[in-house]
């Protein structure tokens, strides 16, 4: 079974423990609703789409309220301390929390002490502490934007907030930001870099590259880099190797927005509407 | 003696690798530095005093050191007291600068600015708002959700509601999106 762990833009919001299910754009776990629009809620929509079309059990959803100050964060860090291991989890994707050193190394020792070690994704705030902890390598898929693998191949940068500037001109050279990534160990054993072109890579080198259907309204789009996440999530819970689980989402994910026929304005739930149909067509080897 | 070395590098690499989420904020005098220790102390921020690392070569003899990710909610609360830390620095690198290399990309009825991590669209025509995207930190879909559907002019500025490093990034982009559609 997938676990998503993230927090929700509402500072009432509880902490919850639970399977998330979807209806229409509003998720719903422990008798809460969430609206889907961005973040954490937008990843589960996609992974809980995609486990549908796959049929697969729903993701688990580890949530909580937190709007930046970091209290939601932390109570959280702290009940997964104490609880996640009840669970025999395949993979788990850690998502948007506030960035914590420590209590990220506190979850990644007692992660470790689990039973079956689960394939370990990481994105968003908790793949930026991953990284600034020393212990990406611990972790079997980074999912950063552009924008993030600069700050992933800076290795004296603490937040994408800091990414050196001769580091960020390197930008229309993706292939040397991955390299220089894996040099400093401060990336995952895959990484799936989204951008114009989605990239797959390893310690090895570029495995894949994605281009195509281009709608590069995507970019501007919040949101579709979590729907990439959640399908590769979904797709590795369900047993498929990474590598392809990764070159498979990207291509689900362009498939998907270009069915939303997007444009700089549109909104995510418009594009999770056509998950379905992207994945099945790209199951049938329609497209 | 090579195996002493080899220790005492090792322990700084450690240590650096423990403080990479920390920040120190560098005062014109040490007065200030207590009051701002004072301030955030009773407002329950982890924080604590001590030397500046050898790269600091200016403001005082004593620093705060503070969790990095919160600068833009920790400067701000400085500000309402009316306390100006002369700069907020990453501790194991003070050297370190925030960006200043904007991508934009111009979409014709849509512009896209991008600083860091964050990006920014709006709508030329009517400047509103329609997207907001990238971040990683929790304030990024609570600022998305504060600010998508308002004008550049109606809409808060993301230092006034955002927390974290993520809401800075956007305030930049939001800065240069301005500048941009003012022209």
């Amino acid at each position: 079974m997938l676990a998503v762990v993230g927090t929700v833009p509402d500072q009432g919001f509880p902490l919850v423990a639970g399977k998330a299910t979807l209806q229409g754009d509003r998720l719903y776990i422990q008798g809460n609703e969430v609206p889907v629009n961005r973040g954490t809620p937008a990843l589960l929509a996609a992974a809980i789409k995609t486990a549908e079309t796959l049929g697969r059990p729903e993701p688990f959803g580890y949530l909580i309220g937190d709007i930046g100050l970091g209290d939601g964060s932390r109570l959280l860090y702290e009940y997964l301390t104490r609880h996640i291991k009840e669970n025999d989890f395949s993979t788990i994707a850690f998502h948007y929390v506030q960035p914590d050193v420590d209590w990220h190394n506190r979850v990644l020792l007692v992660v470790k002490e689990m039973t079956r070690r689960p394939v370990l994704i990481a994105d968003a705030g908790f793949m930026y502490a991953a990284k600034m902890s020393g212990m990406a390598s611990e972790y079997d898929l980074f999912t950063p934007d552009v924008g993030e693998l600069a700050f992933l191949a800076d290795e004296d940068a603490p937040h994408p907030f800091y990414t050196r500037g001769f580091i960020l001109h390197e930008e229309n050279r993706v292939p040397d930001m991955i390299a220089r990534a894996y040099s400093h160990k401060n990336a995952s054993r895959f990484l799936l870099v989204k951008g114009k072109d989605d990239y797959v890579a390893d310690q090895g080198g570029i495995r894949a590259t994605i281009k195509k259907p281009a709608e590069e309204a995507l970019e501007a789009i919040g949101g579709t880099g979590d729907i990439v996440t959640g399908i590769a999530a979904a797709l590795i819970s369900a047993e498929w190797e990474i590598e392809k689980a990764a070159v498979f989402s990207a291509r689900a994910n362009r498939l998907a927005g270009h069915f939303s026929k997007p444009t700089p304005a549109t909104q995510v739930i418009e594009i999770i509407d056509h998950i379905p149909r992207a994945l099945a067509e790209l199951l049938l080897g329609k497209k | 003696m090579a195996l002493l070395n080899s220790f005492f590098k090792q322990k700084a690499l450690k240590t650096k690798k423990q403080n990479l989420d920390r920040g120190i904020l560098i005062f014109e005098n040490t007065s200030e530095v207590i009051r701002a220790e004072r301030i955030l102390k009773s407002q329950k921020w982890e924080i604590r005093v001590m030397g500046p690392p050898p790269e600091i070569q200016h403001g005082c003899d004593l620093v705060i050191e503070f969790s990095l990710i919160e600068e833009l909610n920790i400067l701000r609360t400085l500000q309402e007291a009316e306390i100006s830390p002369l700069e907020a620095v990453p501790s194991t690198s003070p050297l370190l600068k925030p960006v200043d290399i904007f991508q934009v990309k111009d979409y014709g009825a849509h512009l896209m600015v991008r600083a860091a991590n964050m990006k920014l669209t709006v709508e030329k025509a009517t400047l509103t708002i329609v997207n907001v995207s990238g971040g990683g930190c929790p304030d990024v879909p609570y600022l998305a959700k504060e600010l998508v559907g308002k004008t550049l002019n109606q809409a808060p500025a993301p230092r006034e509601i955002g927390h974290t490093l993520c809401g800075y990034a956007l305030q930049l982009a939001f800065e240069e999106m301005k500048h941009r559609c003012s022209q």
